[in-house]
């Protein structure tokens, strides 16, 4: 059942990544991109990360998702339709795209990979969240630095001079 | 269970989506969600691995979550570059944008 | 007592939290910021006079240095460590680099004017006017606070990578303070401006690090291991001197004489020696407490410092290649920059030969063995030379105060031009063409006019020559010499020749700029009056107190009368270390010939150098006995005549920056030009539009197939040729997307390469 489930994500995934990157209308490429988001937390849960799935959601269909959209609203002759998709260089982006997922396909399926199968954790959200304040205290203090300056510099940014 | 392996090239097939979009797409926000697609490919790797190799401990499911950090933060202070710029020069074409050339 | 080397890691900090207040708070508030970086460097300085004096304490230092690390980077199965690290080498630079970064913080108060109103006709990134502020005087000291860091840490490194990090902190700071006055212009297009020496020094020492760095990849793969103790370890030092590598063109060569000439070019990019010394000069663009601090006392020993530190390496095949390649640089500079100072006309340049010229020095102490004798010289030199740079900026300050307080009330009275002078008063003091400070063809009698200058500047000045028996240089000069005497007679004989041209250009300086009668109005109306003299003129002092007392540390015991009582405490720290590090060190049996060997080159020097100086004035038939030159080149340098042709190439430094520009900047800037025609006119644009004139054609020819064949395959084409254009264009484009390209390709391909190769 599983490989079924994976191959209907994986399908619904990528398909929805190619619109993404493909699409004139960049309204109907963010459409695109919370879809994407959505099967890629279908397939954490596959792999019973069921918190990332659920921050997966809040977070990138959440925010991030809606905040491009808005961008593009803001800035509504960004979707001129006339205006062409790809710049000049795409044709080469695309065939080097094309050969680096070959050679990153056949280097993944050539490694031995040190696979240790095991159960996973019934805690595994207790864990998560005694990890963060406990050997990762630091770095969690710096991503919620990083997140009131990112913060602090997006309303500077974007705001309107005089 | 759906061997490793899987996962990593349904990951490698997103990451490259992902580059073709920031490096071929002319509109800045659309390189942005190239950026971010590229973001969620790495997500998957770190958890694949997590529960394939490590599933003891939570480093994996740990820094996926410092990804998504990252990756708000990013998309925060990216679009709000995009809209200051959009009011400077009424475009987001990231081609016109090329004040590095010296 | 051991207790306060646990307080070791803070000695890097305190500049650098000085360094972030000011660029995060207190930039506003110049006071505020001169303050700050004054703190924090002072109590550094505190801090590490402390640490160090409990080092002189301790029987067998060497033997047990006091280390403190903590892993950090995980490289592979491995970690660098993040740590510091006191030896007796480090404590002995303790009591120099803190010291010194502290008197010359305080001379900048003075220097930039602190204190003082700002003037309008002020430019941001420029000079000030005499009596005005610095506009960016708290960025100043943020960054003089930052390299303090660099430095201090640099010093304490416990290991290789932190060595490189605080090198690299290094190199971005003097490349900001060279071009401190990034708005500086000349008229005369060829002289160098401060930014382009900015840019000038970085390039020039960054080929230096490139070659260091690959030095010291290849010392990781050997040693697994980049930690200073590691590496130093015996047995380590044994298989690096036997394993060998068979070099292309050279031969088979141990990987300790590869690794170790690899690690001495960074130190030659560094310390500005042959044939990477070419930024040194022109970093005199910065303001003058920069070529003091960074590019006298402190960065550019920072060179000869990492060659002492990873001396055991380089000697790890004893007398090999390491070591001669070394002596040979050394000496072969030490004389080179010496001939050069003496025909320079600005006085930081002359200083600026003269640090290359004692850089090499050291290193040829070095590379004959003598460990002991270049650690002392290299700190008695960076006590007098940080001396003779802030002398010289209290002259150049002194002589703009002459220039600027005569030049307006003549233009008030109607004397001279209005229009040059009192309605534009900016661009006659800035014009650099109508007046040069710095040129010693403009001074001459400024002792009577800045005594306390003048005192200070003779003492370094004779301290730099060697004079002997008072002066730190003589001593340090002398157990160099002493120690070459002793089986390295080129190298001896090399040295007493720089020596005494040493000498030469230091008599020259101090009889053309304080001697004789004052050239020009503005050397007439100098003086070291003005409140800012007070900050600049104390570090001086101190400065030269040391510039004499320092080298009493290190008498050699078999020195006659005064050897009886020195106990030599400098030789006898120092080499605890070395005999931990099973360097090979003694004191050498007294000799009479180096030693007479320098007193007649010091004070032969001096005496010739004040013979041919002591007269020379403007040229007798265009200006009367006392008037002033119109333009300096009036004043006929006594040695023109004589040298001739050879006081030309001299005064041109060899013509090397002209070479250099000929040979490597030239064809840089050809190809560039070349390869953008190529791109633009003659291949890719009639190849895009002759493959698409012969499309349309066959095409229209074709119009009754398949037109959508057809264009499918114009469209193809054009892309195929787009993405040649691509690639031959897609260097500076200045677009992001173009540059991530290269990256993509270069991934992509080498991914596949590993792939597809054997392994």
């Amino acid at each position: 059942m599983q490989p079924v489930i994976f191959a209907l994500l994986a399908l619904i995934t990528l398909g929805a990544a190619a619109m993404v990157v493909t699409t004139r209308n960049l309204l109907r490429a963010a459409l695109w991109l919370i879809l994407a988001f959505f099967g890629i937390a279908g397939i954490f849960i596959l792999l019973n990360a069921e918190f990332l799935a659920v921050a997966q959601i809040l977070i990138y269909v959440g925010a991030i998702a809606t905040l491009v959209i808005f961008a593009i609203m803001l800035t509504r002759n960004m979707m001129d339709p006339s205006q062409p998709r790809f710049n000049e260089q795409w044709g080469v982006v695309g065939g080097f795209a094309a050969l680096l997922f070959v050679v990153l396909a056949a280097i993944v399926t050539r490694v031995t990979w040190p696979v240790a199968a095991g159960d996973v954790p019934a805690d595994t959200i207790q864990r998560l969240g005694s990890d963060f304040v406990g050997p990762y205290v630091v770095p969690f203090e710096v991503a919620s630095v990083l997140l009131v300056v990112a913060m602090v510099g997006a309303i500077i940014i974007a705001r309107e001079r005089e | 269970m759906v061997p490793l392996t899987w996962y990593l090239v349904l990951a490698a097939g997103l990451f490259c989506i992902g580059v073709f979009g920031a490096l071929a797409r002319k509109n800045a926000v659309g390189v942005l969600m190239g950026v971010e697609l590229m973001l969620n490919a790495v997500n998957i790797n770190l958890v694949a691995f997590w529960r394939h190799t490590a599933v003891g401990e939570m480093t994996g499911q740990l820094f996926a979550i410092f990804v998504i950090t990252v990756a708000a933060a990013e998309a925060a202070v990216g679009l709000a570059l995009f809209i200051a710029i959009y009011r400077q020069r009424r475009t987001v074409n990231v081609e016109e944008i090329d004040t590095m050339k010296g | 007592m051991q207790g306060i080397f646990k307080l070791t890691a803070l000695l890097p900090f305190l500049p650098f939290l000085a360094f972030a207040l000011i660029v995060l708070w207190a930039n506003r508030d110049k006071k505020l910021s001169a303050g700050l970086a004054i703190g924090g460097v002072g109590l550094s300085w505190v801090l590490g006079w402390a640490i160090a004096f409990t080092t002189f304490g301790i029987e067998g230092f060497g033997e047990h240095p006091f280390r403190m690390f903590r892993d950090w980077l995980p490289t592979g199965r491995t970690w660098q460590a993040f740590g510091f690290a006191v030896d007796p080498l480090a404590a002995a630079m303790l009591i120099m680099v803190p010291f010194v970064c502290f008197l010359i913080f305080v001379y900048s108060v003075g220097y930039m004017g602190v204190g003082k109103p700002e003037s309008e006709h002020d430019e941001r990134g420029a000079p000030a006017e005499p009596g005005h502020v610095d506009r960016l005087a708290s960025r100043f000291f943020a960054y003089i606070a930052l390299f303090a860091t660099g430095m201090i840490g640099l010093v304490l490194a416990d290991n290789l990578i932190m060595l490189l990090i605080f090198w690299e902190i290094m190199g971005l700071c003097s490349y900001l303070l060279i071009g401190f006055w990034f708005a500086r212009k000349y008229d005369d297009p060829k002289q160098i401006t401060p930014k382009e020496a900015g840019l000038k020094a970085f390039l020039t020492t960054r080929i230096g690090d490139t070659v260091m760095l690959a030095g010291i990849f290849l010392l990781y793969v050997q040693t697994k291991s980049l930690s200073f103790a590691d590496i130093f370890r015996p047995e380590m030092l044994e298989h690096l001197a036997t394993t060998t590598v068979n070099v292309p063109l050279i031969g088979v060569t141990p990987w300790a004489t590869v690794i170790g000439i690899l690690i001495f070019f960074g130190a030659i990019g560094k310390s500005a020696q042959f044939p990477l010394h070419v930024w040194l000069p022109d970093a005199m663009e910065g303001p003058t407490p920069v070529s003091a601090l960074i590019h006298a006392a402190t960065m550019v020993s920072a060179g000869v410092y990492l060659a002492i530190r990873t001396f055991p390496l380089m000697q790890a095949v004893p007398h090999g290649p390491a070591l001669q390649f070394m002596a040979f640089i050394g000496a072969f500079t030490a004389l080179f920059a010496a001939t050069i100072a003496v025909a320079q006309n600005d006085i930081k340049r002359v200083l600026a030969y003269s640090t290359i010229s004692q850089l090499g020095y050291m290193f040829a102490a070095l590379g004959i063995g003598a460990y002991v004798a270049a650690t002392f010289h290299l700190l008695t030199h960076s006590f007098f030379k940080a001396l003779l740079f802030l002398g010289s900026g209290s002259v150049i300050h002194g002589m703009e105060h002459g220039h600027h307080h005569f030049e307006l009330p003549i233009a008030d009275c109607g004397l001279a031009d209005p229009h040059s002078t009192a309605h534009n008063p900016k661009s006659e003091i800035r014009n650099p063409k109508s007046f040069d400070a710095n040129d010693m063809r403009n001074m001459g009698g400024l002792f009577r006019r800045m005594p306390r200058t003048a005192w200070t500047f003779i003492i370094g000045g004779l301290a730099l020559s060697g004079f002997p028996i008072i002066t730190a240089g003589f001593w340090s000069k002398d157990e160099i010499l002493s120690d070459a005497f002793n089986g390295h007679t080129v190298v001896f004989v090399t040295l007493a020749l720089a020596a005494l041209l040493t000498a030469f250009y230091t008599a020259r300086q101090i009889v053309m700029t304080f001697f004789g009668k004052p050239r020009t109005a503005a050397a007439e109306h100098a003086s070291e009056h003005d409140s800012i003299f007070a900050w600049m003129t104390v570090p001086l002092m101190a400065l030269a107190v040391f510039a004499v007392a320092g080298g009493w540390v290190g008498i050699p015991r078999e020195f006659p009368v005064l050897g009886a009582l020195s106990t030599n405490p400098f030789h006898h720290f120092i080499g605890g270390l070395a005999e931990a590090l099973e360097i090979h060190v003694e004191e050498l049996p007294f000799d009479s010939v180096p030693l007479l060997t320098s007193l007649v080159v010091a004070l032969g020097g001096l005496f010739l150098g004040w013979l041919v100086y002591r007269k020379a004035r403007p040229a007798g038939h265009q200006v009367e006995e006392g008037e002033y030159m119109a333009s300096p080149q009036q004043f006929v340098d006594p040695l023109a005549r004589p040298l001739g042709g050879l006081y030309k190439v001299l005064q041109n430094k060899y013509y090397f920056d002209e070479f250099y520009h000929a040979v490597f900047i030239r064809p840089v800037q050809r190809l560039a030009t070349w390869l953008y025609r190529v791109d633009d006119l003659w291949v890719i644009d009639p190849i895009v539009d002759g493959v698409g004139k012969l499309w349309r054609g066959i095409s229209e020819a074709g119009r009754w197939l398949d037109t959508h064949i057809v264009d499918g395959a114009v469209n193809g084409i054009a892309a195929v040729i787009g993405w040649c254009g691509g690639f031959v264009r897609v260097i500076q484009t200045g677009k992001a997307q173009n540059y991530l390209l290269v990256g993509l390709v270069t991934v992509s391909v080498l991914l596949g390469a590993f792939l597809l190769l054997p392994k």
